[in-house]
């Protein structure tokens, strides 16, 4: 079989995964769109609110599909002793790692579609203006996010410390980053620390994809900032990474 | 660089070394597994088997020494060499929401001649499991869908690391008979296990490791304490008490036992010759002094 068939098998099995777990499917899939409704009624009132809360849950919901989802993920396959299992076959890490990638950004991209279908359909805002600078800031935004979900998994030391590692660290930024109200209005210490992560960045770049029409030229320093952090999260990815849990 | 070994054996380990730290986990072995053979690496619980095993299987590192594994180095991971291997760890998860047949379909078409699939689900006894979720098989079932994922790709060599621990009797019997049915196909069998009878069933010739060192090898009828094949001799007396002593010459001892008894017009009751046990020979072999 070719390398391409098994990176297409790996990844319709994690496929049929995903949605046999209902948990991953609540949690990577229901909670951002849940999210999105209710503060979607809660901001009706107020289209510059609702201008600021859908760009917000779309960056939220980029970092919820890879970051916290191969944290949990990579944990998981590593305790359960799957990881090592796959190593013993011939299948190489690259595809195998390539299939779970894949199905992460799978979900990415349906729920940036299920949400720029919402902001267009009941929250006032315009299909996006700019689909190329959208695409970019997502892309960039999964590359980001998933190696460091991935580096995250390399220090959490079981399954079920899991949730605590990854939300200690999911739910401080989403909130100083600007998802349910724009940042800019935050406390300027909390703006300071939002300005050094990547995810306020994420969601300015997206609100100009989005909402305000902003360019890539324009939001280049925030491309920059999101850069950096891929790069130190591809680094620590790969060089702290075990096929096995450390108990073992 | 460390050479490699060639050789026509399906594995060949000499002076294999591994150090965990300033610990010696295995410390320099030799032995060789020829192809078609079921081969029983037999030891107390962190003697150095696992790590044995592993090794060959490409999960660890050796520190020093010459491995051959089907005549790759298994350190270089290479996939022409997974390709024809069959690993059983003594344990590891499986995903949980996929079923015994999707699981075995998956693992099938990484190899490039697997073995058809419901003749592996019938060969490791999983054929009313098929269609049911990993997450709701037992231990036992489980333990099988792990040989049946690594009988799938019809490897020529098998690593079976306790294959068998946790199983009820009638369980281990299949389970032997399944592993007799891969040495029927003419595959080689690495078993490691600490179940005695286990490897005096199936091995064809085992090595008992100890600290990190084999201290014999064998057939496990052969196998003797220090070179030597020791028969015992039992009976019980008239006085109702059981003797026993141990010969290399029991033609000899049962000549003089018998002979010394019909001039008594005695009777030896429960008279029996018997050679030790794997059993016997592993408890003194592994006791600590």
């Amino acid at each position: 079989m070719s390398d391409a068939t098994l990176l297409w098998h790996q990844y319709r099995l994690e496929r049929r995964m995903f949605w046999r777990n209902p948990s991953a499917a609540f949690f990577n899939f229901l909670l951002p769109l849940l999210f999105l409704a209710l503060f979607g009624a809660i901001f009706s009132a107020n289209q510059a609110n609702l201008d600021v809360i859908v760009p917000g849950i779309a960056g939220m919901a980029v970092m919820a599909t890879t970051f916290s989802a191969l944290a949990f993920n990579m944990t998981f396959l590593r305790e359960q002793g799957i990881l090592k299992r796959i190593r013993g076959t011939p299948l190489p890490g690259t595809i195998y790692f390539g299939g779970i990638a894949l199905s992460a950004v799978t979900n990415t991209v349906i729920q940036i579609a299920v949400i720029t279908i919402s902001g267009k359909l009941f929250f006032g805002i315009a299909w996006p203006q700019r689909w190329f600078e959208l695409a970019v800031f997502v892309a960039a935004g999964v590359v980001c996010f998933a190696s460091l979900g991935v580096a995250l998994s390399h220090v959490i030391p079981n399954f079920e410390s899991a949730p605590a590692y990854v939300n200690a660290i999911f739910l401080p930024v989403i909130f100083i980053s600007g998802v349910f109200y724009d940042a800019a209005s935050a406390p300027s210490f909390l703006l300071d620390i939002a300005q050094i992560l990547p995810l306020k960045h994420l969601i300015d770049g997206l609100s100009g994809a989005m909402v305000t029409g902003v360019g890539l030229t324009d939001n280049l320093g925030s491309l920059a900032v999101i850069g950096v952090w891929a790069a130190l999260g591809i680094v620590l990815a790969v060089r702290g990474f075990s096929w096995e849990s450390h108990r073992s | 660089m460390i050479a490699r070994v060639t050789s026509d054996a399906a594995i060949e380990v000499r002076g294999l070394r591994k150090r965990y730290g300033d610990v010696d986990a295995v410390s320099g072995i030799d032995f060789t597994v020829q192809r078609g053979e079921i081969f029983g690496l037999l030891g107390p619980n962190g003697a150095g088997k696992t790590t044995t095993v592993e090794v060959l299987e490409g999960y660890r590192e050796r520190t020093a020494g010459e491995v051959a594994v089907l005549g790759h180095d298994p350190g270089r991971r290479e996939r022409a060499l997974r390709e024809r291997v069959g690993i059983v760890l003594q344990s590891s998860g499986m995903y949980r929401h996929v079923s015994v047949r999707e699981a075995l379909v998956h693992w099938s078409g990484l190899y490039p001649h697997p073995r058809d699939v419901d003749e592996v689900i019938e060969l490791a006894g999983l054929g009313e499991k098929a269609d049911a979720r990993t997450r709701q098989l037992s231990g036992g079932q489980l333990r099988r869908l792990d040989f049946a994922l690594a009988l799938v790709g019809d490897p020529e060599l098998i690593f079976l690391d306790e294959p068998t621990t946790g199983f009820d009797p009638a369980a281990r019997r299949t389970a032997w008979e399944t592993i007799r049915s891969l040495k029927a196909l003419g595959k080689t069998v690495l078993l490691t296990t600490h179940y005695l009878d286990e490897a005096q069933e199936l091995a064809d010739r085992v090595a008992i490791i100890k600290n990190g060192a084999i201290i014999a090898e064998g057939a496990p009828s052969e196998l003797g304490v220090g070179g030597e094949v020791r028969y015992r001799v039992a009976y019980r007396s008239g006085s109702g008490e059981t003797t026993a002593q141990e010969t290399d010459d029991p033609t000899t001892v049962l000549y003089e036992l018998t002979r010394a008894a019909l001039d008594r017009g005695e009777r030896l009751e429960e008279l029996s010759v018997t050679r030790p046990s794997l059993e016997d020979v592993y408890l003194e072999l592994t006791a600590d002094e």
